[in-house]
Order: C-alpha cells, then structure tokens, then sequence
C-alpha cells in the first residue's frame, strides 16, 4: 500500500535540484528556485492545514521493511509545520547568502541541498528510524563542507564535529532501537503514531535507561554542556551557508526529537533525572555564557552562544509544563531564525574584511548601515527583546518552568516555610543567562559597529542583492511572530502530548 | 532443472577447460581467459536459480546439504570470484611487472584461472555437512590462496605475505583437525547431523572434552576469519598480497568462514549446556575482535592496510550477529551484513585497483585531491566509505542497525557499548579517505585515473546495490534464508 505524501516533495525539490546542478545547470540559480519553491509549497501546506483537526496530516507510507514495522511514513502535525518552515526559510536564506567559491562551486551548492533534504526529511518524517536516517544524511556534506570550503583550523574543526556528531548518533541509534524493543513483541514498531498509540494503552514502559540514551544521543547532536565543545570550533570554521543550516536548522533536530518521543514516552524518567539535566543546562547557559564574552572573535562568539541559548530551550523541556514546552518550541524557531541570520551577518562582514577579529574591526556601521541596522536587529532578538519571538519562547519558558515541580516545603524553627524546588532555582539562574547574553552581544556590536573606523575599511560595500533580501525576509519573520506569537502557539500547543 | 551439485561441477570443469585452454594456445591473450571464466562464471551463476532444491536439504549420506543458506553462499561465492578477475584484469600491469617471463604474457594465465578453483572449494563449504566435508573445502580455498597471495614473486612483500599466509594458515589447519579428532572421539561422528542426534545421549562427564575440540575448531575458522585474537596474520598479508587477492581473501575467505561457523556451531546451540558457553566465547571474541580491529585501524596510513584492519572490525560485527543467534532474525542479520560487506568491499577495491595503477601506491595519500582528478571515481569511493562506516541510506547501515538490534534484543548490553566506540572510530578511519579525496589538494603530476570499462560496470553496479538496498533493504531481506 504505497500511498504518497505531499511531503515528500518537499524532500525531493532539493534532491533534484542537486541533480540538476551536477549535470550541469547553473548552481546559484537552480539551488535558489529549488529552496524558493520548497518556501512556497510550504506556505501552501500551512493554508492547507486543518487546525482545528490537529494531529498528523498530509499522510503518505512506503513500505520499507514490512517485518520491522518500517515504513517511510510522513506526515506532519503543527509542531513539525513550524520546523520545516524554519528548515525552508533558512534554506532559502543561506542559498542567497552563499557565494560561490573559486574551486568546485557545484559540489557546494550540492553539499547545502542535501543538508537542506535531510533536515526536512527528518521533520517531515513520522516513522522514527527514518527521522534519524534523514538526520544522518547531513552528516557527510557538512564535513565535506567545513573541511573543504571552510576557513582556519578548518580541518581539526571538521574532523571533531563529524565524530562527536557520529558518536551521539549511534548513542541515539541504540535508543530508538531500545525504543523499538520496549515495546510488546507483537506489536513493535517504528511508526510515531502506533508507538504513541501503545503509550496512550500504557504498552510502553517508563524505561530509563532508553530515556539516557535518548537524551544524550540527542544531547549530543543538540551541544548539550559537556559535549558542547565541537559546536563553537565548527560554526566558526564553517561557511556562513553551512553555519545557518547546521546551527539554524539541523542542531534543532535533537530538542524536536526528546519533545516527540520523550515528553510523551518517558514523562516519568525525565522528572526522575531532571536534577541532571538542569544541572548540565545550566552549564549550557552560565559557564558557556561566561566563555561566550571571554570570545574576541565574532564568528567563536557566535558559536558559543548558540550552544548557550540551547540551555532554555533544555530548560523548557526538562520542566515539562504546557507552557514551558510551547515556550521550547518557540525558541527552536526564534533561536533558528536569529542565530542563521547572525551568522549570515558575520559571514557578510568577513566577505567584506576578511576578519571577525574584535581588535581590528570597529565603526562599520558608518560605512555599511544596512548591514549595521540588521546586525543590531539580529542581536537584539537573540539577547530577547520584546518584539521579537525570541522573546515570547523566553517568557513562557521561564513562566512554565517557575510553575513546574511540587513546591518545596519544610520545617524551620517549628514553622512550615515554603522554599524553592530544583526548577524554580534553576530558572532564577539561567535568567541571568539574559543579562550575559546582553553583555556579549552589546559588547560585540560595539567593537564591530562602532567606535572609530580604521582607514582601510573606509570602502566596504554595504549589503545589498539576494543577501539583503534573504535577511530582511528572516528579520521580518522574528518581527511579525514577535509581535503575533499566538498564531504559533495555535500551531504548536495541541501538538504537545503531554502525560 | 539441474541437481545442485552440478554448479560446482561446472566450475571446476571451467577452471580444467581454461587451463588446457591456457597450455595449448599460448598465442592468444591472457585477458581472454579472464573473460572468458567471468562468462563461465555468470553463466553457473545464472544457471544457480534454477536448480531443484531437495526438501530435505541432504544429499547424498549427509555430507552434502543444499538448503537456501547454502545456495545463497554459492551466488555470494561467485559474484565475489567475478569481481576478484574484474579487479585481476585491471591489475594485470603491475604482476606483469613482478612475474620474470620469456614473454611479457608468460605467467600470468594461473592468476586468473586459480580464483575459479578457490572458488569452487568456496562453493562446496556452502554445502558441506560434515568435517570431512569442510575440512577438504576449506583446503582447496586456502591452498589456491597461498599460491595467489604469493604470485607476484619479484615483490618481497607478497612473498612475504605468502610464508605468513602459509604457516599460520597450516598451523590453524593443525588446530582444525585436532578438534575433529577430540569431537569424533567423544561422538563416534563427523556428519553434524549425526553430531546434533548423537549430542543428547553424551553422558556429562564427557562434555568437557568435547568443548575442548570445538574450542579448537573454533580457533582455526578464527583465523579464517580473522577474529582477534587469531587476527595477526591479516595486515601483512592484505598489504602484500596482489590487490584483487585481498579483496578476494577480505571477503570470500572471510564469507565462507562465517558459513563454516554457522554450520558448526548450530547443533550445539540446541543443547543448552553448550549453548550458554558457546555464547560467552563468541561475545569474548567478537569484544576483542571489535576493539582490535577498529582501534588499530585508527592510525593506518596505507589504504590496504587499513582495509586489512576493517575486515577484522567487520568480523567483529559479524560475530556480535552470531552471538545474538537466539535472535530469531539474527541469523539474517548476519548473511545481510555478509552480503552487504561484498558490495562495499569490492566498491572499495574497484576504485583502489585504477588509483594505484595511475599514482603508482596503495598508500592514503595516493588518494589525494581525487575529486578533482576523477569526481566519479571520488563519489564511487566516498559511497564505498561511508557505507562501510555505517552512514544511513546505505546497505552499511541497514547491516549494523540489523545486527544491533539482534544484540540488544538478547541483552548483549556489553556489546552494544563497546559497538559505539568501534562505530565512532569506524567513522574516524573511513573518513580519513574522503578527507584525503575531497579537502587534500592533488599532487602535480596527476591527472585523471583512467577506468576500464568492465570496471566502470563494477562501480556502477555496486554504487546502484549500495544505495538502493539501503532505502530498500527488503530486495535483499526477502531474499535471506
């Protein structure tokens, strides 16, 4: 019973594209209609879908191995609309933002299409082998990628990368397939939907040790403090296009896999091991918070506060309220949009300068204001101002884990007194997360934007073309959601399942 | 419809007809005869489907069974010989250069007819029944081997490969028949069927005994299939050998020995006294053959080598297959994983063999900037790593998960553990070949590395088998005994 899923094509636009330019259409254009296209046919998927029916639509199954219970089922709900929308827009964007490079432009483009293919497969996927299978298909182009096309320590960078991202994989792989063998032998599967199904019967047991596997494969994918340390060395290294899928896009793979299969498989071991987590999501925010100002290059700085806002959006997953999860997902489009859009930045600035170095930049926003203006745009969502969706994931964040837990309570001195319990200490921390990420932020638009302007960048083109459009349209975005975020809270919330 | 044995009778009478073919026409080319036993070989390979299997699966007293495991091994056996004269063909120069000759053509007719003989003893070791059986099967493989792997006589390294291949492989020969003799002492048989009925009436107290002797033919097809610690011969051997007999002893040897192990080892596991132990020995083995295989690779420089250490990586994975046998899919796992391993191994050759000839070493560096020099051959090469490194959307990776999920399904946690390290560093060592295709820039002097056309075939079919069954792995499945 082959039935085929709208989906799918957008799994195959950049397959084909990528086929088209290996034989020999031209590259910039070919991948710019491909992903302009994908943006389109998902505007369409998004009119399409029936909110008020919820649940999995656009549904289509092949076959694949029928003794497994595995097929490649697609299908998407509210939440994974969200993310393939952010996987479309950032491909759109980091095709328009690339240059072509002087040596095998072809394989370049090639390289950020198939990223782009795996990521929308992985969020288009709803049989769970084949969410980690499409996941895995960016593997080999982004370490084509960086080492390749990257720049400075390219190759160490490249190298650290492919196998702490192989290793969280196969770490991840075992959890699925304990995932798999939890469930009643007759009815094993790999489809989200039975699976969630037998969770709902109460077929599933509340397994921990598949939940650690889960949450440090996914850990792992995701920079989780104390695997963090390929992230910063390979976005740094990377070409801006790569950096904005792969810290924009493919990094959000792991959060959406624990909201998917976690939050309504394991509820119970995630409270149990909550204390863990939030101490290592802390680590995400306040000691690679404080590494993120020690940074005095943009591009490092860039990189490490991406592995540092991930620490929310575990927090928002580790208190497992409504509020917090919805705020969660928000921030995995808010963080996608920013982050691609700061790197796309940094990128411009280096195509200009050919440094991100805080010493030798300074008073650029006089000679290129439009590329200021964004930056200053980009870095003011990024840090949460009111405006942006960053902001709305951040407050629902903060609000739904304060309210998480059983409140502390306890004897003093005869009297029963009410104290603080692990989820609200936390959140009390990794609120000053904000203030840090205010301090490196400001601090960098000032040494890059402003302050006097050294006499050889006195000729810098300002931003302008394809790149200018792809980033007014990203800014644009985290605007309009800033302002109207209930319309992703529709979308978002009746695709949480919680217990 | 012909009796199965006949498949091997064809070959044989193949290989006597090329050798007489090869002493009374000295005038025509030696290339002839390597297409002309490809054609023989695709002509039984065909003619393999349609044979009558018997229901029973016994033929004769019970030394002989066809069942589909065994018609499986003899295609596996085939196509692998297939590719092997595919890979001889091109690497004709370079033997032609180490062989001393009146004629530059004289010599080199035996390197192409010796794979059809190795590859009839491979055919009946899919069939054989009974010790006898294998023990004069697996002979003809491995005596047809030592003369292969020392063919090019003017090189010292396959020289020296050869007296190494010669010694440990007779010492494991040793190891092999002493077992026979200590379970035909215990058992009064040799037949395995006669084995498994004979093994419920064994008093206890000569249990011990017969462990011993399987614990010893346990040791020998160990070094067939270079499971650590039985491992130390292949490095050396792989590198010296001519390349198309590495591949050939990389994957049909190595096959074969697997067929022998599941053909031994199953009516022990039916009694539960051997099988709790019999497990513990494999998952020892397959442990150490793991962390060997995958740790010692890491540091390789030369790509022959390196692949000497994956094959011992991939026995490891093999073996955790076969300590998991309880699994009702493992025993598939195991042929898939097998026949997944064919392709991306000989994929990993078709493309080495042109490289050497055209940058004159088999070293990681010889690889150099080929993406730029032959993107084809690159992208062939690159499918070839990553499939072996256990990539998705490959037939590597449908192997592993396959084998992974017999393991946890019978609580071998430990290996699944020890899995992760050999699959990140798998990544690490296979990955080191696309660094040097993709980011090293070429040397000067390279251009383009020309391809045969019967190898661009190869490629071509293997990159196709590779990357559909690893969206499609049922062709395969459906396939499986």
């Amino acid at each position: 019973m082959i039935s085929v899923s709208p989906l799918l094509f957008l799994i195959l636009v950049p397959i084909i594209a990528a086929a088209l330019v290996m034989a020999g259409a031209n590259a910039r254009t070919t991948s710019m209609l491909g992903s302009a296209v994908n943006v389109l046919f998902l505007f369409a998927l998004l009119f399409l879908y029936d909110e008020s029916a919820g649940s999995f639509q656009f549904l289509g199954s092949i076959p694949v191995l029928p003794q497994f219970g595995l097929n490649l089922t697609l299908g998407a709900d509210g939440l994974s609309l969200v993310m393939l929308f952010l996987s479309t827009i950032v491909t759109f964007a980091a095709v328009c933002v690339a240059r072509p490079p002087v040596d095998n432009p072809r394989w370049f483009y090639v390289c950020l299409l198939f990223i782009s293919a795996g990521v929308i497969g992985a969020f288009a996927s709803l049989d769970v082998l084949f969410l980690y299978m499409f996941h895995e298909l960016a593997l080999i182009p982004t370490f084509l990628l960086i080492g390749i096309w990257g720049s400075g320590d390219k190759q160490a960078a490249a190298w650290k990368a492919t196998v702490y991202l192989a290793t969280g994989s196969f770490i991840l792989l075992f959890g699925i397939i304990g995932l798999y063998l939890i469930q009643p032998e007759a009815a094993r599967s790999f489809d989200l939907r039975q699976i969630l199904a037998h969770a709902e019967a109460g077929l599933i047991p509340d397994n921990p040790v598949v939940y650690l596997l889960l949450l440090f494969g996914f850990g792992i994918l995701v920079s989780l403090f104390p695997f963090h340390t390929w992230a910063p060395q390979a976005y740094a290294c990377a070409p801006a296009p790569a950096s904005m899928l792969h810290a924009g896009v493919l990094k959000k793979f792991g959060l959406y896999g624990l909201i998917r299969l976690a939050v309504p498989l394991m509820p119970e071991s995630i409270q149990q091991y909550a204390p863990l987590l939030l101490a290592l999501l802390l680590g995400n925010i306040l000691y690679v918070g404080y590494v993120t100002i020690a940074q005095r290059k943009l591009d490092l700085m860039l990189g490490y506060s991406s592995v540092m806002h991930m620490g929310y959006i575990f927090l928002g997953f580790a208190a497992l309220t409504e509020i917090s999860l919805t705020g969660a997902s928000l921030m995995l489009l808010s963080h996608g949009l920013t982050i691609a859009a700061l790197f796309a930045l940094s990128g411009e600035i280096r195509e200009r300068t050919g440094t991100l170095d805080f010493h030798e930049l300074g008073g650029l926003a006089r000679i290129t204001p439009r590329l200021g203006l964004a930056f200053g745009f980009a870095a003011m969502a990024s840090v949460g101002l009111p405006g942006f969706i960053g902001f709305a994931g951040e407050l629902l964040v903060f609000f739904g884990s304060f309210g998480a837990g059983m409140p502390a309570m306890g004897l003093l001195n005869g009297q029963e007194v009410f104290g603080f319990n692990a989820y609200q200490l936390a959140t009390i921390a990794a609120v000053w997360g904000i203030v840090i990420s205010a301090i490196y932020m400001l601090r960098a638009y000032r040494r890059v934007f402003m302050g006097p302007l050294a006499e050889r960048w006195s000729r810098l083109p300002d931003l302008a073309g394809a790149p200018h459009a792809s980033l007014v349209l990203l800014l644009a975005i985290m605007l309009v959601f800033g302002f109207f975020p209930q319309f992703l809270v529709n979308l978002v919330t009746p695709a949480l399942i919680l217990p | 419809m012909i009796p199965p044995f006949a498949l091997e009778i064809c070959v044989v009478s193949l290989g006597i007809f090329l050798l007489m073919a090869e002493s009374f026409s000295f005038k025509t080319s030696k290339v002839t005869l390597a297409h002309g036993a490809i054609f023989g070989l695709l002509c039984v390979f065909v003619l393999s489907f349609w044979t009558d299997l018997p229901a029973d699966g016994l033929q004769g007293s019970g030394f002989y069974v066809v069942d589909s495991l065994a018609m499986f091994f003899k295609r596996f056996a085939l196509l692998a010989t297939i590719l092997t004269l595919i890979l001889a063909i091109d690497y004709l120069p370079i033997v032609q250069r180490l062989v001393p000759g009146e004629r530059p053509e004289a010599g080199t007719g035996e390197f192409f007819i010796l794979p059809v003989f190795t590859c009839a003893g491979l055919m009946w070791m899919a069939s054989a029944a009974d010790f006898i059986m294998i023990f004069c099967a697996l002979e003809l493989v491995t005596i047809s081997l030592y003369i292969q792997v020392a063919y090019m006589r003017r090189s010292l390294a396959s020289l020296e490969a050869g007296t190494k291949f010669l010694i440990l492989g007779a010492l494991s020969t040793g190891f092999f028949v002493y077992g026979i003799t200590w379970i035909f002492g215990m058992t009064g048989e040799t037949g395995l069927n006669a084995i498994q009925k004979s093994l419920s009436v064994i008093p206890v107290a000569n249990h011990t005994a017969l462990l011993f002797g399987l614990g010893l033919v346990l040791v020998a097809i160990g070094f067939k299939i270079a499971a650590a610690p039985f491992q130390f011969w292949v490095p050396d051997v792989y590198q010296g050998a001519p390349t198309p007999i590495t591949a050939f002893l990389a994957v049909a040897s190595k096959a074969a020995g697997f067929v022998v192990l599941i053909r031994v080892l199953q009516p022990f596991f039916t009694v539960p006294a051997f099988q709790e132990k019999l497990t513990l020995a494999l998952v020892f083995l397959a442990a150490l053959t793991l962390l060997f295989g995958n740790l010692s690779a890491i540091p390789q420089t030369n790509f022959k080598r390196l692949l000497g250490y994956s094959s011992i990586a991939h026995a490891g994975y093999l073996l955790i297959g076969l300590a998991a046998i309880g699994d009702s899919f493992a025993g598939k796992a195991v042929v898939f994983y097998l026949g997944g391993y064919l392709v991306m191994t000989f994929l990993s050759f078709l493309v080495l063999v042109p490289v050497t000839k055209a940058a004159g070493g088999d070293d990681l560096a010889h690889f150099n900037g080929l993406a730029k020099r032959s993107p084809m051959l690159a992208f062939a090469m690159l499918v070839a790593a990553t499939s072996l490194a256990g990539v998705p959307f490959t037939i590597g990776f449908f192997g592993k998960f396959f084998i992974f999920e017999a393991a946890l399904n019978q609580g071998l946690y430990l290996l699944a553990v020890l899995g992760v390290i050999a699959v990140a560093s798998g990544f690490y060592y296979y990955f080191k070949v696309i660094r040097a295709m993709y980011w090293q820039p070429a040397g000067d002097e390279a251009g383009p590395v020309p391809v045969s056309p019967l190898s661009r075939m190869a490629i071509f079919a293997c990159v196709a088998a590779i990357l559909v069954l690893g969206v499609f792995p049922r062709f395969l499945t459906d396939l499986l005994p």
